[in-house]
């Protein structure tokens, strides 16, 4: 009940800010102002103009283009990485929290064992077998979320089978495989979509800074960490180059971080 | 007894994970292509040295053999030579240590020192215009890079203002002062995600608190209202705020990583980063499991400090 206006205003906030960045993704494809890897030496490090709104990087390549592009990569790499931990985490998850006993125990170990890692030196580990690249980048990132999923998937199987609409359902004869998918998951749904969204904010964070390591996104593809990291040279004389990137990347962490607590008081608010 | 049978439980949960931790670590990097003797040799070496060198560094050895070898040498600080630098693993890791170790107890002391005050502030006042207004810049706080923060703290106070200097590492045996100098603006890059996560973490439980029957008893009892805050709730808080604290050591570790390299301080940050780029495996696979090591051993400290506070969490 307390700061309900508080409350939407975080899902709306989310929403209108991640409406806009699906705007600029969806431009992207079908309209970009200049070629985002075309340089021109004759035009390095124009302050943003007419001809270019925010100016241009070291090589002359439109800055406005190149930020427009890397929306690209954030929503791929996001998107591919939460579609990894989903589908990986929730099976595991469910089967933990299902079966119980010895079958629990040893996937939570084993997920207990990789939440040990920091996040970033997992994906380290990672691109240093694979190599680097965007598909790398992306599976890593994927690696990484499975036990957020895991842990929520599981927490939910375990509340959830005791239920005596659950039990119900299998008095009358229903196998574990229709429990789990027809009954128990769509009840999931919500704690799902808190995650995955508060996954996805964490995944485009993790990629601008294994991007702006140089082990992330290659170049010519444009990425909004790499894109940081070719400013951090110019910072002296050039400081507007270093604040687009950046920008954009903590309004998209903002973006999903905001719809992720927006959707979790909603669903607390109806659980009261 | 009861106690007993609790630590030796966790003990035992934390020294299964070490064990897979360790597995986990050494399988993964003998998926590496290429053999190491030849990355040390180069491509185009005799291929009598490359199998000497094999047999020096142990390749030729059953995989069992080779995990058992790295597990010795990995309690008896015997980690391996770097393949870049041809120095021990360990003496690296050793020479880094400090930095991190710093770097990292700085953005601890500084999340330490804001959290309590400003979440009893925000809980308080819920919803007053002031307080809105900071948990609007506490989102903001989580969703900033905190590799971009230090772009934007070394542009503000290190190069507008010069009241900091923005990399260039001074050693602590060198000037202590100075080394901690060039720490602040790393620590509090890394401390403002941190901060603003357990803000809001204790506020939303001090809120819950707040809530409780116990409160309005207290109150009607005639207690003034910053006595039951102080007394009760913010204790009561706390207690749950003890079991994030594995997760932010963790942060405030991952953090330390990247933040390092922007400020090019000579932390385990930045030698796992170049370790990664120069493909050096064996310097990678012992600041990972060092690292992973580190966590286990501070979850399972949080474990126990948490029951000795509230020794409910035994039976459960």
């Amino acid at each position: 009940m307390k700061n309900k206006s508080g409350k939407s205003k975080n899902l709306a906030a989310g929403a209108v800010l991640l409406g806009i960045l699906l705007l600029v993704l969806l431009v992207s494809f079908a309209y970009l102002p200049y070629d985002p890897n075309v340089m021109d030496t004759g035009a390095i490090f124009q302050p943003p103009s007419a001809a270019h709104l925010l100016g241009t990087d070291n090589f002359g390549r439109d800055i406005l283009s190149r930020v427009m592009q890397g929306s690209q990569a954030a929503f791929l790499v996001g998107a591919s990485s939460v579609g990894i931990g989903l589908t990986v985490g929730l099976l595991l998850g469910a089967v933990a929290g299902y079966a119980g006993g010895a079958v629990d125990e040893v996937i939570m170990r084993i997920i207990d064992a990789q939440m040990a890692f920091p996040g970033v030196i997992l994906a380290l580990v990672f691109i240093t077998v694979f190599g680097t690249g965007t598909l790398n980048t992306a599976i890593a990132l994927g690696i990484t979320s499975i036990p957020r999923f895991c842990r929520v998937t599981r927490a939910g199987f375990l509340q959830l089978k005791t239920m005596d609409y659950v039990k119900a359902a299998r008095s009358r004869g229903a196998g574990p495989m229709r429990l789990m998918a027809l009954h128990i998951l769509p009840n999931m749904v919500s704690p799902l979509l808190v995650t995955m969204s508060l996954g996805f904010a964490s995944a485009i964070l993790s990629e601008a800074g294994l991007s702006y390591l140089g082990l992330g996104i290659q170049p010519p593809s444009p990425s909004w960490g790499m894109m940081l990291y070719e400013a951090q040279a110019y910072l002296l004389t050039y400081p507007w180059y270093a604040v687009i990137p950046g920008c954009m990347i903590t309004l998209m962490v903002l973006g999903f971080n905001l719809l992720g607590d927006g959707l979790r008081d909603l669903t607390d608010a109806k659980a009261r | 007894m009861k106690t007993a049978f609790f630590v030796l439980k966790k003990l035992g949960a934390a020294l299964a994970t070490l064990f897979l931790i360790s597995v986990l670590t050494f399988c993964v990097f003998q998926i590496l292509p290429g053999n190491p003797a030849h990355i040390i040799l180069g491509v185009d070496a005799d291929p009598l040295q490359v199998e000497a060198l094999s047999k020096e560094m142990g390749l030729n050895l059953p995989l069992q053999q080779r995990y058992i070898n790295w597990v010795v040498g990995l309690f008896s600080g015997d980690l391996g030579n770097s393949l870049r630098y041809q120095t021990p693993v360990a003496q690296l890791i050793a020479d880094s240590l400090p930095v991190t170790v710093s770097l990292t107890a700085m953005a601890l002391l500084i999340t330490v020192v804001l959290v309590v005050p400003l979440s009893v502030y925000l809980a308080k006042n819920n919803n007053r215009a002031l307080p809105t207004a900071i948990s609007a810049l506490l989102q903001l706080g989580v969703a900033v890079p905190s590799f971009w923060l230090s772009i934007l703290l070394v542009l503000i106070f290190a190069v507008n203002l010069r009241w900091l200097p923005s990399g260039d590492f001074v050693p602590f045996t060198t000037s202590v002062t100075g080394a901690l100098r060039s720490l602040v603006l790393p620590a509090v890059a890394i401390s403002v995600g941190t901060t603003a996560v357990v803000i809001r973490y204790l506020k939303n439980t001090l809120l819950d608190q707040m809530g409780m029957d116990y409160v309005r008893t207290a109150r009607s009892k005639g207690l003034a209202q910053n006595e039951v805050l102080y007394r009760h709730v913010l204790k009561n808080a706390l207690l749950p705020t003890v079991t994030i604290l594995g997760m932010i050591v963790v942060e405030v570790l991952g953090g330390s990583i990247i933040v390092e390299n922007v400020f090019n301080l000579p932390g385990i940050g930045r030698l796992i980063i170049t370790g990664v780029g120069n493909r050096d495996f064996p310097l990678v696979q012992g600041l990972v499991f060092y690292l992973a090591f580190t966590v286990v051993v501070i979850n399972f400290l949080v474990e126990l400090l948490y029951s000795a506070i509230d020794p409910r969490i035994r039976v459960r």
